[in-house]
């Protein structure tokens, strides 16, 4: 990647160039720093508005745009970027074949979320084993037994089940599927875990909204989404029950119940899935996404001013993430990752 | 002789009738799209819409993105209708019966089909990465980048019809204007190019209006940018991305934005359609 | 280079001045160079993705175009459902939008009176200007919800004929090769008409006007004197729109249902090269992205392979036409 034919003279010059078209189109010299970053779309809406606010506060500028978390986990390895995003943690070797290192930046839950005549949004219980195998094809009707008895005194419908999956690869689909996986041997061995996997029953819709338009708009069907999808489209979305056995309500407590109970301690690189968390209030479909940064960056103000805000927003983005239906680290979580940045982080 | 005439008179009847039901039915579709349009953008159709930036989020607007595709779509159009008229005047005056022609001819009918995100990738590795090796990385995405794929992606489309509407031009005015002695440059300019102005007109707001709307082919050439910037070697907000990004977010009011901004770019198109055909419509030559 | 006599080559240069021939070659190789560009762009365009896919086109050769399964967990690419798909979809499109085009295009150059024309052709190219994600949203809520509620109609009538009768059975969902296919027709309507239009009205006034004398309907006027006269261009424009349909992502993908199925009823689910390579390129590492960018080699080759058939067929029919 380094550019041994250019001499730095030349360098020099194309630099000028840059800074006097800037200067004669007259914007874009009057703020501090300029930071760029870049992948999962998941984080992209408490991102951006984390960004606003510290902009206004510091006048250092985040712009962060979606294109994926592969497109992220390229762009940081090329160097383009100052910090990647990415719902799948890197591994061991990969990190270090770069020399980057990754931290978790807010926490999300997955729900299932169904449309089905007669049971309202919260009423139906579902576990991890029903739920594999709703989505394997092999419960197909609504009145299964299986479905009956974890919702004994609600009246299921004699209904064909209509499955709605993602069709766009997402960090979504790849927690959805690690869950599946864990619980049920199975999913496991026939359809396994990935961004985009080889879906055996089911329509797919284009991105959260492409899922719960088609769960909106199919009656008997069943899907999962981002929670804030859920709670924002008045979508009905099912209550889980979780490792512990207790039956759960999707929200900002079992989130952050499975973000505290997760063994964050024994994972390098904070290497790990929350997804079937033990504790009794976790929810069992919680997931994070990593922000990817070079230890050692060859732009070191840049990667500081990364850093400076990712450390404002743990402690000061709480509220947005929350409005928006995030859920903030744990505090121990959150000294960990600083303990993480003085080691790593040059 | 009566029947038959009755025959071709009912014939004539029918297939005029479908042909004004034809109409009908695409001005149907356009109307259901425009008032879903507007039905769903209506409630961000405001002064914030024009003044706020994206970094706002709900709370703001679309003004980055307005003035990114405006410098992008223009530099895009800079770049492909001169290079495409006149590739396209190439095949049709000198080239319009040979291989190398034909070949040309063949590939832009491929280009045009070409997968935008593949055009995207394509600038991204000659235009993008060697940027940002030169530059150390002060420049990498820019809005010069996403300017190049938008034109190639108009480029195809320019091709095509300034070819086809100068093959049209009758072969009479050529001869006259050749046997005047008038030479070949000033005669594809002054008289063919004249002749099928409107045609090539046609043929560069079609192509206006189909990279106006493309998110895929910046996402790794523009980038994007929730903040305001006019430098095209900077990072580059549009409406198109901006539209992509809100539509994928749980926030209905992004939606409204999103819907709004689809809104803008219709009518960025039908304006700039309006006036060009005005223009052009004063000096029409005709072909008798 | 030919020897008609309309071709620019032939005329006699004697009398021209030298800077008219100076100025004659410069302008002839900028002219060439533009041409050469273009020719460059595809060859650019289609050689990188020959590179970023050759992981899995040389890795897999002919097991990636003969197979269907689609598996980005154990890496097995096959594209065989996609290619379908896009063909389909596109086959439909054309199949929708063609008539409707040239019905509109009649309209406007022979029945229309002249104020109507304008507002009605700029109405009409204005379908051309929505960006095509809008075209997915509306889709999305507003058509695959009417198609549903039509499509037990469409199952009871036409699911009933026989051997056409099997493409329209299937769930009453909307979603499906059909709705991608109306959703296309729709989108590369404008591009088609708009072609037609102009060369409709390129045709000589006088030729129109003698057949007209002689007593020919509108009707005959068009398809025997003016559809002959541009047919050349008739088609170039019939290709824009199949370039279009063919290369279309974000529209098709909100409508056709994504699943990687080769099936035998129009209304089941399907999906697309480009709306895959849109589905999952966000997400894709590896080999997953290797074989993604492979598809978009595939779409090069289906576009041309589309589009060398069509061109055969042509050269057969002008040829039974004794040109």
């Amino acid at each position: 990647m380094t550019p041994r034919h250019i001499t730095p003279g030349h360098r020099n010059k194309l630099r000028l160039l840059a800074l006097a078209t800037s200067l004669a189109l007259g914007i874009g010299a009057a703020h501090a720093t300029d930071i760029t970053g870049a992948g999962s779309s998941f984080v992209y809406p408490v991102i951006s508005k984390w960004s606003a606010a510290y902009a206004e506060k510091t006048g250092n500028r985040v712009n962060y745009q979606s294109i994926g978390s592969g497109g992220g986990i390229a762009q940081i390895k090329a160097g383009t970027v100052d910090f990647g995003a990415s719902d799948m943690p890197l591994d061991e070797a990969t990190l270090a074949k770069f020399g980057l290192g990754q931290f978790p930046d807010v926490i999300g839950g997955i729900v299932p979320a169904y449309n089905v005549p007669g049971i309202a949004p919260g009423k139906l219980v579902l576990d991890g084993s029903v739920l594999a195998k709703i989505f394997l094809g092999q419960i197909s009707n609504w009145s299964d037994p299986a479905i009956a008895a974890l919702n004994p005194g609600i009246a299921l419908p004699a209904s064909k089940i209509t499955v709605v999956h993602r069709s766009d690869g997402s960090g979504t689909t790849f927690n959805f599927t690690n869950y599946l996986s864990k619980v049920d041997a199975a999913w496991k061995a026939k359809v396994g875990e990935g961004t985009a996997v080889s879906w055996p029953v089911g329509i797919g819709g284009k991105g959260n909204e492409g899922v719960s338009a088609y769960v909106k708009q199919i009656s008997n069907s069943i899907g999962y989404v981002e929670y804030a999808y859920a709670s924002q489209n008045k979508l009905g979305y099912a209550r889980m029950k979780n490792s512990a056995g207790q039956v759960v309500q999707p929200d900002a407590a079992s989130f952050q119940a499975a973000a505290s109970t997760a063994d964050w301690s024994h994972a390098k690189n904070f290497n790990l899935l929350m997804t079937n968390a033990p504790g009794t209030d976790a929810w069992p479909i919680t997931a994070t996404s990593w922000v990817i940064m070079f230890k050692q960056p060859k732009n070191v103000a840049n990667s500081k001013v990364a850093l400076d805000f990712f450390k404002w927003a743990y402690t000061n983005g709480q509220q947005q993430a929350a409005a928006l239906d995030y859920v903030p680290l744990p505090e121990s979580l959150v000294k960990q990752i600083e303990g993480y940045w003085k080691a790593e982080f040059k | 002789m009566a029947v038959l005439h009755a025959r071709r008179r009912l014939v004539n009847a029918v297939a005029l009738t479908l042909s004004g039901c034809a109409t009908a039915l695409g001005l149907l579709f356009l109307a259901w799209i425009l008032w879903v349009t507007l039905k769903n953008g209506i409630g961000a159709l405001d002064l914030k819409l024009f003044t706020k930036i994206t970094a706002y989020a709900d709370q703001g607007g679309l003004a980055n993105a307005i003035i990114g595709s405006l410098i992008m779509d223009l530099i895009a159009l800079a770049i492909c209708a001169p290079v495409g008229i006149l590739a396209g005047t190439f095949l049709a005056e000198y080239a319009s019966r040979s291989k190398l022609g034909a070949t040309i001819r063949f590939l832009n009918d491929i280009l045009l089909s070409a997968p935008s995100i593949v055009l995207g990738l394509f600038v991204y590795v000659i235009v993008v990465l060697p940027m940002s090796n030169l530059t150390h990385g002060a420049v990498s995405f820019s809005g010069l980048a996403g300017a190049i794929a938008l034109a190639l992606i108009g480029l195809p489309v320019i091709v095509r019809t300034t070819d086809e509407m100068l093959q049209l031009v009758p072969g009479t005015l050529r001869e006259a204007a050749l046997s005047l002695g008038i030479p070949q440059w000033k005669l594809t300019v002054q008289v063919l190019m004249r002749a099928a102005t409107s045609g090539i007109v046609t043929g560069v707001l079609l192509a206006l209006a189909r990279l106006a709307g493309e998110t895929a082919p910046l996402l790794f050439t523009a980038f994007g940018n929730n903040f305001m910037v006019a430098n095209p070697l900077d990072k580059m907000a549009s409406i198109p991305t901006a539209i992509y990004q809100y539509t994928n977010d749980p926030n209905p009011a992004l939606h409204t934005i999103a819907w709004a901004g689809a809104l803008l770019i219709t009518l960025f198109v039908l304006a700039l359609s309006l006036t060009t055909r005005l223009l052009f419509s004063r000096r029409k030559v005709s072909h008798d | 280079m030919s020897s008609l006599p309309t071709t620019l080559e032939s005329i006699n240069t004697d009398h021209r001045s030298r800077s008219d021939a100076r100025h004659d070659a410069w302008f002839r190789w900028l002219l060439k160079g533009c041409a050469l560009l273009v020719l460059a762009a595809l060859l650019g365009a289609a050689l990188s993705t020959l590179w970023g896919g050759r992981e899995v086109l040389f890795g897999q050769g002919l097991h990636f175009l003969t197979t269907a399964e689609w598996n980005p967990v154990t890496d097995t690419y096959g594209a065989l459902a996609p290619v379908f798909g896009t063909l389909v979809t596109s086959l439909i499109a054309l199949v929708l939008a063609v008539p409707v085009s040239f019905g509109i295009a009649l309209f406007l150059t022979e029945i229309a009176p002249a104020w109507l024309r304008g507002p009605v052709s700029s109405a009409i190219e204005l379908l051309a200007s929505i960006p095509s994600i809008i075209y997915g949203m509306w889709g999305l809520f507003v058509f695959v919800p009417f198609i549903a509620r039509i499509e037990p109609a469409l199952s009871a009538t036409l699911g009933h004929i026989p051997l056409v009768g099997p493409l329209f059975q299937g769930p009453p969902i909307g979603l499906g090769l059909l709705t991608a296919g109306i959703v296309l027709a729709v989108m590369i309507l404008p591009f088609i008409c708009a072609v037609m239009r102009e060369v409709f009205q390129t045709v000589p006034t006088r030729l129109k006007e003698s057949a007209y004398a002689l007593g020919s309907t509108t009707w005959e006027v068009v398809w025997d004197i003016v559809l002959p006269y541009t047919r050349s261009a008739v088609i170039g424009g019939i290709f824009l729109g199949l370039g279009r349909a063919l290369g279309e992502t974000m529209a098709v993908t909100f409508v056709l249902g994504n699943s990687y199925d080769i099936t035998g009823s129009l209304l089941m689910p399907g999906t697309s090269i480009s709306s895959s390579i849109a589905n999952e390129f966000n997400e894709a590492v590896g080999t997953h992205r290797s074989a993604l960018i492979a598809l978009g080699f595939l779409l090069f080759v289906v576009t041309f392979v589309v589009l060398l058939v069509a061109r055969l067929m042509l050269r057969r029919l002008s040829r039974r036409e004794g040109r």
